[in-house]
């Protein structure tokens, strides 16, 4: 039905008394997310009031994951204590329940930080970071659903189509192209712009390979980094399923950087067009316009026998 | 953000990387004065600016635009050479292969005594984001560009990567020195020069630092011959020292002021300015302009947080650039409600005297509500609802490529 996150998991708000953390957190339950307690040092006690429910505010992750037994968090700390935040929650994730969801929503979290983030990460198996600097997680249910992030929730619906993005808005955007196709979505990933992050485009192949409601995959990358590239290396051994690529930036001058901290080319690499071009290697179908998001998914489904027209 | 070679080396100094004596001036007589304190009889006379190729770059007046000078770089063997070198850069135009053809006007010269070279390699850290690792490359190619070198001769960089929770082991410094054929007291200098780089830039969060030559000098001593440092913007906050290294005449002045109202943006060469929310979305903007035959003017992502304040100050800096024809507004409202944004693009249209063009694109959160505000206003706007249909009605209003 999904990947990583279903309509029963439990999350917890890392920054739940924040202005953020209580608008996103009021539009998550609001959605159908099972948002069962939140964190902020030195509030530990209080209650925050959610659309029909209030729930408990800890002054740490172990508590409040014993407490709760949340499965899953999300981060809306400011950048200079993102990465002590997810630091915590790994600890406490692996050590309580050997594993878990954290989702950092984030920008603008020195790269050094995030460098001895993933290192910690690596040696606790069973953690998945999805971020930093992204907008989340999203699995539309029959009813609602698990919203875990900053994106508008209407404008996805349950389906089959998995969709991977580097880009916040842009997935919206594709998003909305797989729904005026007629298709909805199983999950929609934000893996996030920065260059070092969590989860990446391969983890989230590998996932939706596995899971049997996802049919096809939209994959959107941007200029910077090898990540698509390898990806598509990636898909052309080990992914069976319809896959449509498009990548953001092919105007882009290089030594630019675009917005996020990893769209930049640099010394020659990272280009669209290389990245297009390994898509393209790997069967991928691509859409080198990206208001053809949904025309290329028709197409690749149709090729696949999974729909008439 | 990147800071000049004189500020780089001062920083070096304290760290305890070898660097050559040198002095920051500004004018001819400084050159002259540093010259003279410097007690050595060659001299190299640098421009400073924050772009590579300074040595093979040609400097041109700046009024006339005749050539002056062939290379920003120049060893001096006199102090009349020094006099000479010193006036023929100081306030001309650098062009370099990495400035454009526009190049940059040099106002800071860095004098600095002549070393004794052996042997010149090249050494770098930064931030290798496919490993989530600091990357330490050296190469025996010193001198080269370094993107020329990984094309011709791969072979010759050799690469090693350590942990900043960690630092750096001295082993992994000890046999990237061997694999650019060090021993004996090179190979010590090198392991340790690249061992205080190493604590440099995880104290300094950088985002790298190239040393292009570094040299081997006659005393079996490593040199840092230039510095190229940059700074990782997102750990500004850790270190407001930073501002004092800052030059402003180095960044480009409209995406200064457009940072300062949380917009990012970056000027092209079209004549069709964007405004967007989001950078992926930003960027896919323009490649749809381009796409139907237009070409756009900037990179515009008003960010998430916007208001009617910073979406004002967004139209006016998109409207400074003379070459506009017209606007594309492409918005998907999440946070961002596309009803606040048409009145912002309504009162920014009214101040700025809008008179060209203007293509607005609005889905998500209210976008109904938007375009009706729109609608229902005096301002001569084209409304659409996809991305496609913006990148065409946009072209054709134009008219067309």
């Amino acid at each position: 039905m999904s990947i990583w996150i279903n309509e029963e998991t439990r999350v917890l708000v890392q920054g739940i008394t924040g202005s953020q953390g209580t608008f996103h957190g009021t539009r998550m339950v609001e959605y159908g997310t099972d948002i069962v307690g939140g964190v902020t040092p030195g509030k530990g006690g209080q209650v925050v009031e959610l659309p029909g429910r209030s729930v408990p505010v800890f002054d740490t992750m172990s508590e409040a994951i014993s407490s709760t037994e949340a499965e899953a968090s999300v981060i809306y700390v400011p950048a200079r204590f993102a990465a002590p935040a997810i630091i915590e929650a790994t600890d406490s994730f692996y050590e309580l329940n050997g594993g878990g969801l954290i989702v950092c929503i984030t920008e603008g979290i020195p790269t050094l930080d995030m460098v001895k983030v993933v290192s910690h990460l690596e040696k606790r198996p069973g953690v998945r970071l999805i971020g930093p600097n992204c907008p989340g997680i999203i699995s539309p249910g029959s009813n609602g659903g698990c919203k875990i992030g900053i994106m508008p929730g209407y404008i996805h619906a349950k389906g089959r189509i998995g969709i991977i993005s580097k880009s916040g808005t842009l997935t919206y955007e594709a998003v909305a192209q797989t729904m005026s196709v007629g298709e909805g979505q199983t999950t929609c990933v934000g893996i996030g712009g920065d260059p070092v992050n969590g989860t990446g485009f391969i983890e989230c192949l590998e996932a939706f390979e596995n899971d049997p409601d996802t049919d096809a995959v939209v994959m959107i990358g941007e200029i910077g980094g090898t990540a698509e590239e390898e990806a598509a290396a990636w898909s052309k051994e080990n992914f069976s399923k319809p896959l449509v690529g498009f990548v953001a930036g092919a105007t882009a001058p290089p030594g630019k950087r675009m917005g996020h901290a990893g769209a930049i080319i640099s010394g020659g690499k990272g280009t669209a067009e290389e990245k297009f071009e390994a898509f393209e290697a790997a069967g991928i179908h691509i859409a080198r316009d990206p208001s053809k998001i949904g025309e290329a998914l028709v197409s690749a489904l149709v090729e696949a026998g999974l729909r008439e027209s | 953000m990147n800071i000049h070679e004189y500020q780089a080396k001062a920083m070096f100094r304290e760290s305890g990387v070898s660097v050559q004596s040198g002095v920051h001036c500004t004018t001819v007589e400084q050159a002259l004065t540093a010259y003279d304190s410097l007690g050595s009889d060659v001299v190299a006379v640098k421009s400073q600016i924050h772009a590579g190729g300074r040595g093979k770059g040609d400097l041109f007046c700046p009024e006339s635009g005749e050539l002056v000078m062939h290379g920003g770089v120049k060893v001096a063997f006199s102090r009349d050479e020094v006099e000479n070198f010193a006036s023929n850069i100081l306030g001309q135009r650098l062009v370099t292969k990495q400035t454009g053809p526009s190049g940059k006007i040099v106002s800071n010269l860095y004098v600095e005594s002549g070393c004794d070279i052996v042997h010149e390699y090249y050494l770098a850290l930064l931030v290798d984001r496919e490993e989530d690792s600091i990357l330490v490359m050296a190469s025996t190619e010193g001198g080269m560009d370094i993107e020329e070198v990984a094309e011709t001769s791969p072979e010759a960089i050799h690469k090693a990567w350590f942990d900043p929770s960690d630092g750096l082991d001295e082993e992994v410094a000890n046999s990237l020195g061997d694999s650019i054929g060090l021993s004996g007291p090179s190979r010590d200098s090198f392991a340790a020069m690249v061992a205080s780089l190493a604590s440099l830039f995880i104290e300094k969060d950088c985002s790298m630092i190239e040393i292009n030559p570094l040299v081997r000098d006659g005393n079996e001593s490593m040199v840092a011959l230039d510095a190229k440092v940059s700074f990782d913007e997102n750990a500004g906050f850790r270190h407001p020292w930073r501002e004092d290294l800052r030059d402003l005449s180095e960044e480009s002045d409209v995406e200064v002021r457009a940072h300062q109202h949380g917009l990012s943006y970056v000027d092209l060469e079209g004549n069709i300015g964007c405004l967007v929310n989001g950078a992926g979305l930003a960027m896919a903007t323009m490649d749809v302009i381009k796409l139907y035959g237009g070409e756009p003017a900037n990179f515009l992502d008003i960010g998430g947080g916007a208001d009617s304040e910073s979406i004002t100050a967004a139209f006016g800096i998109i409207l400074e650039d003379s070459r506009l024809e017209g606007i594309l507004v492409n918005i998907f409202g999440g946070i961002i409600r596309c009803d606040m944004v048409a009145r912002s693009i309504i009162e920014a249209s009214e101040k700025t005297g809008l008179k060209i063009p203007l293509v607005v694109r609005f889905s998500g959160t209210n976008h109904e509500e938007g375009r009706k505000v729109l609608e229902e206003s005096d301002l001569d706007v084209i409304t659409v609802s996809t991305l496609g249909d913006a990148g065409e009605a946009i072209v054709n209003a134009i008219g067309g490529n």
